[in-house]
């Protein structure tokens, strides 16, 4: 085939790309420029998109014999990633950019581009594993859980992954690091990135404020309905959050406060104990199916963060999207988070949270009674 | 493989590569007292000489550089800074907008770091700059001017000005001319004396000669500032151990372009109106952009409207065929050209752009394999289409 490789500078991409070569594939790398303003170098592991990280791109292909590009999509970025990101926080969201960079980015714009192009498939460095099912190809976790990136992969449609490739996630990261060396690939020890890489110095709340602006506002305790504490802008605060809060008062049982709702139109913090954060049913919209949609009543994993615990479930289509009700409390779960669901090691599909809800034994076995309603 | 990227570097003339071979194992620094000295000096001031010769200037005009980028950096900075050292009126530069980086880049420098007032004198839809154009950006106030740089030639769409004329806007005022003529002195006579400005940029690796190796010539009155101290050489205005090997090949390979020049000039530009035929009876909607006789004899420029350029590159790429979007790269990543935008071109046809540039060893076959490549390129590049800009997105 010909395979058009994402090179970032790092060591996954490289050594994926390579084992593309390996496979007999026409490879041509591509890194991508997310950002017309670019640092020169890297410093730490925050950011992946440095000219720095472009010559280590270059290095790899040229290693690899693969014509090398750099593809200018800091406007697609900007759009899809980083607007997005700013919008949804200030409706009182909690995105996940890494997410919709692969929705949008990577596995859409850099897709697309790429078969207009004349190529078959796209190869990245992701931990995740593309298997051949009854209908076609599926998206499974990755052998090494510590890395399985499926999650941030569950927004890909199966015609997206019908044209991607994975070439890592049968490989453990200590193991592809090893490989690299082997292969003589320069950035065999470089530090993994984290974070969000639009964000270098990882403040998120004060690159949103500087966004957004500066909302001073009131936190509330859920409980008594007392006024107990000041904010700068409600959107800045995520469900689940404890630090940052800075309450005067300690909680009349001395136990530790969590951000348990945010009320972005009202301007409003709620503040409780974390049992008030405990939610088992959520509600989903613009669902995506990586292979056959989701069936009523069927048992399921359920995941809400990169890597978060699965918990089982039982999940239902909605007019929008799904409804998961799930068989234990899952804690701190936000709107606007994806929820990605698993059938074993296979990836259903994905949604955005829209509602959460808590639900006692008795509701649920009345709801589970409506099934077939929706 | 068709190289059609001359533009970017042409390859070095094999006798000048053999004689820049057979001299780099000689020592001998031209600084030095002793005889290897004498004799390393003496092959320095020859090539200074044979420089000037075909350049229409005085060997002591000549001052040898590191290529276009140091000597285009030494007219703006060291004119700029001397002329406000001896007027403190003089706090303004002049520039096209059509400038290459290596010009553009110190005068954004001079004017955010420096404090000089920086204007640009805007072009025609074909890339000229007019006399009528600088003399309305001076405006009449010509004690304020400390420097003027307008290319010779335009590295994108191949536009020649007549610097001539240009001069004769600001003759008598004190007021220094630049101009770059990196591109020029394969296909355009040069003669320094006769163009009447202060100082002018050449490289060596653009006229086959080798990379790493320029020249300013500089009048005798257009005193500089120096922006590299050091031991002096090179008139006090450059310091560093000249690189001999290098300076005796990039004064050959001149000589020789320039002794070559009418004969080239015949055959590439016929090469080049073939390539535009070719070109727009293959693909009929490819627009022809800058002057059609004003104009370098080996570059060829078109808009291809609705395919990137990037795009048609990496296809034609694919296929053996080298070619040039034709503005500058940022890390890899072509930005709008700010040559079309300046001609009046909006962001998205700036950004669907190939530049095609022909040199000395440009073949017919170079021409009917890109002829063969180009109309498939041109399908698929249109069927990626043209991604949004950060302009049109709006950057936070």
């Amino acid at each position: 085939m010909r395979v058009l490789a994402a090179l970032s500078g790092g060591v996954d991409s490289a050594v994926a790309a390579a084992r593309a070569v390996d496979a007999g594939h026409e490879v041509t790398a591509v890194h991508l420029a997310l950002s017309r303003n670019r640092e020169s170098l890297r410093t730490g592991a925050r950011g992946c998109c440095t000219i720095e990280d472009a010559n280590d791109a270059f290095r790899a292909a040229d290693m690899l014999g693969a014509p090398f590009y750099v593809w200018d999509l800091s406007a697609e970025f900007q759009e899809a990633v980083i607007d997005d990101f700013i919008s949804e926080y200030a409706a009182g969201r909690t995105p996940n950019p890494c997410l919709r960079c692969n929705e949008r980015i990577k596995f859409q714009a850099v897709l697309d581009r790429g078969m207009a192009l004349g190529f078959d498939a796209v190869v990245t460095g992701h931990y995740a594993q593309i298997a051949d099912g009854p209908v076609g190809k599926e998206l499974h976790r990755a052998v090494d859980m510590s890395k399985d990136q499926s999650y941030v992969l569950g927004v890909l449609t199966h015609e997206q992954i019908s044209h991607s490739l994975f070439p890592l996630g049968d490989t453990t990261k200590d193991e592809v690091r090893k490989e690299a060396e082997r292969r003589g690939i320069l950035v065999a020890q470089k530090p993994d990135s984290h974070d969000i890489c639009f964000i270098p110095d990882g403040d998120t709340a004060g690159w949103l404020s500087r966004r957004i602006g500066e909302k001073p506002g009131e936190v509330i305790d859920a409980v008594s309905g007392d006024v107990v504490g000041k904010h700068e802008g409600a959107h800045a605060y995520t469900v689940g959050q404890r630090r940052g809060l800075a309450l005067g008062r300690p909680a009349p049982d001395g136990a530790r406060r969590y951000v348990v709702d945010v009320d972005v139109p009202n301007n409003k913090v709620m503040v409780g104990p974390p049992t008030l954060l405990d939610i088992n049913v959520i509600e989903a919209i613009r669902p995506s199916w990586a292979g056959p949609q989701l069936v009523d009543g069927m048992k399921v994993g359920v995941q809400f963060r990169a890597h978060g615990e699965e918990i089982s479930a039982v999940a239902f289509n909605t007019p929008e999207g799904f409804r998961v009700e799930m068989d234990a409390m899952a804690r701190g779960v936000a709107s606007g988070q994806a929820a990605v669901l698993y059938e074993g090691s296979r990836v259903i599909g994905s949604g955005t949270i829209s509602r959460t809800r808590r639900i006692s034994d008795a509701d649920q076995t009345n709801a589970n009674r409506l099934v077939g309603t929706n | 493989m068709p190289y059609l990227d001359h533009a970017a570097t042409t390859p070095m003339y094999s006798e000048v590569a053999a004689l820049m071979t057979k001299m780099l194992t000689d020592a001998g620094n031209p600084s030095s007292l002793h005889s290897s000295g004498r004799r390393a000096r003496r092959l320095v001031e020859e090539a200074r000489e044979q420089v000037a010769a075909v350049l229409g200037a005085r060997p002591a005009e000549v001052v040898f550089t590191s290529g276009g980028t140091e000597s285009n950096n030494i007219a703006l900075k060291g004119i700029a800074w001397d002329q406000r050292k001896n007027n403190p009126k003089r706090n303004r530069i002049i520039i096209s907008s059509v400038e290459h980086h290596a010009i553009l880049d110190p005068a954004h420098w001079l004017n955010e770091s420096e404090g000089f007032e920086l204007n640009y004198v805007p072009v025609t839809n074909t890339g000229l700059v007019t006399p009528a154009a600088l003399a309305q950006v001076i405006n009449g106030d010509f004690d304020s001017v400390a420097v003027v740089s307008i290319m010779l030639a335009n590295n994108e769409v191949g536009t020649v000005n007549d610097i001539a004329a240009l001069v004769d806007v600001i003759r008598g005022t004190g007021i220094r001319f630049h101009t770059d003529a990196v591109q020029a002195p394969l296909w355009l006579e040069i003669n320094f004396e006769k163009l009447g400005t202060c100082a002018l940029s050449v490289s060596g690796h653009k006229v086959g000669g080798p990379h790493g190796v320029g020249a300013i010539i500089m009048s005798r009155d257009c005193s500089v500032t120096p922006l590299i101290h050091g031991g002096g050489q090179e008139r006090d205005v450059r310091s560093g151990t000249l690189d001999v090997p290098a300076i005796v090949a990039f004064a050959k390979a001149l000589e020789i372009s320039v002794a070559q020049r009418e004969l080239q000039v015949k055959k590439i530009s016929k090469l080049r109106d073939d390539l535009v035929a070719q070109v727009k009876s293959a693909v009929p909607d490819a627009i022809y952009n800058g002057e059609l006789t004003s104009r370098l004899a080996n570059n060829a420029h078109f808009t291809f409207p609705g395919c990137l350029g990037d795009s048609l590159l990496m296809l034609l790429d694919a296929q053996g065929v080298e070619c040039s979007v034709g503005s500058a790269c940022s890390a890899g990543v072509p930005q709008p050209s700010h040559v079309l935008l300046a001609m009046g071109a909006d962001e998205d046809s700036a950004r669907c752009t190939l530049r095609f540039t022909l040199g000395h060893n440009s073949t017919e076959q170079d021409v009917t394999a890109l002829i063969k490549e180009l109309p498939g390129a041109i399908e698929r590049a249109k069927r990626a289409g043209v991604p949004k800009t950060l302009a049109s997105v709006g950057e936070k």
